[in-house]
């Protein structure tokens, strides 16, 4: 299915939670805005409406744009082999989103990984610590504003 | 000579103690700086959190401070066995966004660099699957044929590890002359050993008992976890993106989707992760001589189609099978010679999640052999 | 100079014998067989474990792989350090018994490598913990270079001074070594003298 399509039939479903879909036809990857308020709901129904069957999450990552936080689901069928791209706004001052790691478990170390590195909170997530970074290191690495440290643990860090 | 007694030992209930043990993080058989904080009950495993980030070399954020021609060599360094594998998603993904196109040679050369690194990565993994398991002689086979692949890549790219050779639009340099026959010589090695191997480990009774039912994951789970490559087959899904998403040329050749058959011990189990890879090998020697047929002889400019300027503008997730399974980057370019931000979804990273799962239950002992099974590369994992 | 260097100049007391110090007896012994840590951090490893498999042959260098630092003689920094490994390197280290020796191989580890710029969590150098004795360059290292980095570290361990010598010490120190055996010479008169008493 293409991503017009899925987007025709989330709307269907959802109304206002879908917000828009760009698609440009050319090389850019198509993607569907969702709002993350009903979040839970559109990924089930992605994951289990006949002709959708997402069943499988390759890749969960997070953008700092400069207006706002955005999280990104890459989405794949194994069974009917489309793909899909869904993206979630979150305001700056308080990024918080639900967690879908009980519908993909792939989505748990993903989840740890972005609030390691952004500071995006999933709500929801059953142990959201750091993972990559060690569990007492300061700020938040891929925001666009950060300094990295002068010392860690008395170790000068800067070359 | 003393006569022998059945001696009567009245063991009553014995009384274990929860324990917690650390594995790692430079333990020797964690193949890296994985650190395993594993729970027991006397000698069985009931729980097993993974601690990583030993290694974490903030690929993404360098990335963000490099130009686009610049991140290869760092992608080269995530998965540092497969170097050659990494490179393509990357490289087709910027091609992808900027429209361009390669000639038959350059294809052909990228699909057989590829397979190669594949051969040399899984020739790693069995070898040091067979050493968790006890056997050192094959790991000295197999990394003696491994240096065979790597002299190939050290004329090709003046590296033995990493090689930063598929460039955006090309190749850092044509292939040499004898390159085909080089290329023949290793499949046909690699064939002889791999027979030798078969024989040697995976057909031996001691390692099939250490190995079969142990870590059995099933196909669904599998799949909720994202796992992919040879994880995701040794559990019978038939999913490989050569197949499912043909890139480049892959959509030309003949080839098997390999999965794990249950033949010996379950589908899932560590065995048949292991298998899987064997019989991944033999396919990629096939696909490896198609693509030698398909190459066009004569030599040409590699350069022809470098871009001037790389500008991309736009969003892409690009995906390859990697030997370890889906190696994908998303990309945002917005139109400057930086990317915006490129994520690396690596696939030991989210196989290695499914630890936890598949090794509740078993003996300390067959940890070893679980983790062997899984073949995780830490700068992967940790980037 | 080595032990079996003198064999090129020996002095003139007849074959088969080997005039030499304790010292160079001892540094001969400990050069020609290293127990090294066996564990690996990133691609350097890889071509690590490339020397140690049958091409190259590491442990025709007298070279033992042992897997606690209690056992190990030196210490192959192979990779990248980063700050979260950093203190368990340098616990490693210290857990190593005296005399010790490491080698640091690949940029990485001798200044950062590649990631000398923008890695917030790479540390710049493993000198700046834990002292070094061999930096071995290049990223990774040849195998070959990898070897070289061993011969040059075990001239080092059979050119190294073990016990001081006596022209090199200051009258201070002479001074306390005579005052040391006028003391132990007294002590043993006095036990002596014990001794005869009790024997009475
Ligand atoms: S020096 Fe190069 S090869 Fe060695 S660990 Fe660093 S990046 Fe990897």
């Amino acid at each position: 299915m293409t991503t017009k399509e899925i987007f025709e039939k989330l709307k269907n479903e959802f109304n206002d939670d879908v917000i828009s879909i760009f698609d440009d036809g050319m090389v850019s990857e198509p993607f569907i805005t969702v709002s993350s308020k009903n979040l839970i709901d559109i990924m089930l129904f992605l994951r289990d409406e006949k002709g959708l069957m997402f069943d499988y999450l390759s890749c969960l990552s997070g953008v700092d744009y400069k207006e706002n936080f955005t999280v990104i689901y890459n989405l794949f069928s194994i069974e009917i082999h489309h793909r899909l791209t869904v993206k979630v706004e979150l305001p700056k001052d308080n990024p918080v989103i639900p967690s879908v790691e009980l519908i993909w478990r792939s989505a748990d170390w993903h989840e740890r990984e972005t609030y390691d590195m952004y500071g995006i909170i999933f709500e929801g997530h059953h142990n959201l610590i750091r993972i990559l970074n060690p569990y007492d290191w300061e700020g938040y690495p891929l925001r666009k504003d950060y300094k990295a440290p002068e010392e860690y643990h008395g170790i000068k860090v800067p070359y | 000579m003393a006569e022998r007694k059945e001696i009567e030992i009245d063991f009553g209930r014995v009384e274990t103690e929860r324990m917690r043990l650390n594995v790692g993080p430079q333990h020797p058989s964690t193949h890296g700086v994985l650190r395993l904080e594993v729970e027991l009950e006397g000698e069985i495993v009931t729980d097993v959190i993974p601690h990583i980030g030993y290694l974490h070399r903030c690929f993404e954020k360098i990335s963000e401070n490099s130009t686009f021609v610049q991140v290869v060599p760092y992608i080269d360094r995530m998965d540092y066995i497969t170097s050659m594998n990494n490179e393509l998603p990357y490289v087709l993904g910027i091609e992808k966004l900027m429209g361009i196109k390669v000639s038959d040679r350059i294809e052909s050369i990228r699909v057989i660099i590829s397979e190669l690194n594949r051969i040399a990565s899984h020739q790693i993994a069995v070898a040091t699957f067979g050493m968790d398991a006890g056997a050192f002689t094959p790991f000295l086979f197999l990394f003696r044929d491994r240096e065979m692949i790597l002299n190939v890549f050290e004329k090709l790219s003046g590296g033995r590890l990493l090689y930063n050779y598929i460039r955006v639009g090309g190749l850092l340099q044509d292939a040499y002359p004898s390159f085909k026959n080089d290329v023949l010589d290793i499949i046909r090695k690699v064939r002889e050993t791999n027979v030798e191997i078969m024989n040697l480990l995976i057909d031996n009774k001691i390692f099939i008992e250490r190995t079969i039912n142990v870590g059995t994951l099933p196909a669904d789970v599998a799949i909720n976890f994202g796992c992919s490559g040879p994880m995701l087959r040794g559990s019978g899904v038939k999913y490989d993106l050569r197949k499912v998403e043909p890139y480049s040329i892959y959509d030309k050749f003949d080839f098997e989707v390999s999965v794990g058959d249950g033949k010996i011990g379950t589908v899932g189990d560590s065995y048949n992760r292991n298998i899987v890879r064997m019989y991944e090998m033999e396919e990629s020697c096939k696909i490896i001589e198609q693509a030698l047929k398909f190459m066009p002889d004569a030599s040409e400019d590699v350069h022809a189609t470098f871009p001037k300027k790389i500008a991309p503008k736009g969003e892409i997730y690009t995906k390859a099978e990697n030997p370890k399974g889906e190696l994908g980057f998303y990309i945002i370019a917005d139109g400057k010679n930086k990317p915006y931000r490129v994520k690396g979804r690596s696939p030991s990273f989210v196989n290695l999640s499914v630890l936890p799962y598949i090794s509740k239950g078993y003996m300390i002992a067959d940890l070893i052999i679980i983790l062997g099974s899984v073949d995780i590369v830490l700068g992967e994992i940790d980037r | 100079m080595g032990l079996l260097d003198r064999l090129d100049n020996p002095y003139d007391v007849g074959p088969g014998i080997l005039l030499g110090t304790v010292e160079d007896l001892l540094n001969w012994g400990r050069a020609k067989s290293d127990w090294y840590m066996s564990f690996g951090l990133a691609c350097c490893a890889i071509e690590f474990m490339a020397v140690n498999a049958a091409h190259f042959d590491f442990m025709r260098f007298g070279t033992i792989p042992r897997p606690s630092p209690r056992q190990s003689d030196f210490m192959i920094i192979s990779g990248t350090v980063t700050l979260k490994m950093a203190e368990r390197i340098k616990r490693l280290y210290e857990q190593m018994p005296d005399p010790k020796y490491v080698i640091s191989m690949g940029s990485c580890s001798n200044s950062g490598g590649p990631y000398w710029q923008n890695g917030y969590h790479v540390l710049k150098g493993v000198d700046r913990i834990i002292p070094v004795d061999v930096y071995v360059p290049g990223c990774p290292p040849r195998p070959e270079a990898f070897l070289e980095g061993m011969v040059k570290l075990q001239s080092k361990i059979s050119h190294q001074a073990m016990f001081r010598k006596r022209q090199d010490m200051s009258q201070e120190d002479l001074d306390a070594i005579h005052n040391r055996q006028v003391e132990i010479e007294r002590q043993f008169q006095e036990f002596q003298k014990v001794q005869q008493e009790l024997k009475h």
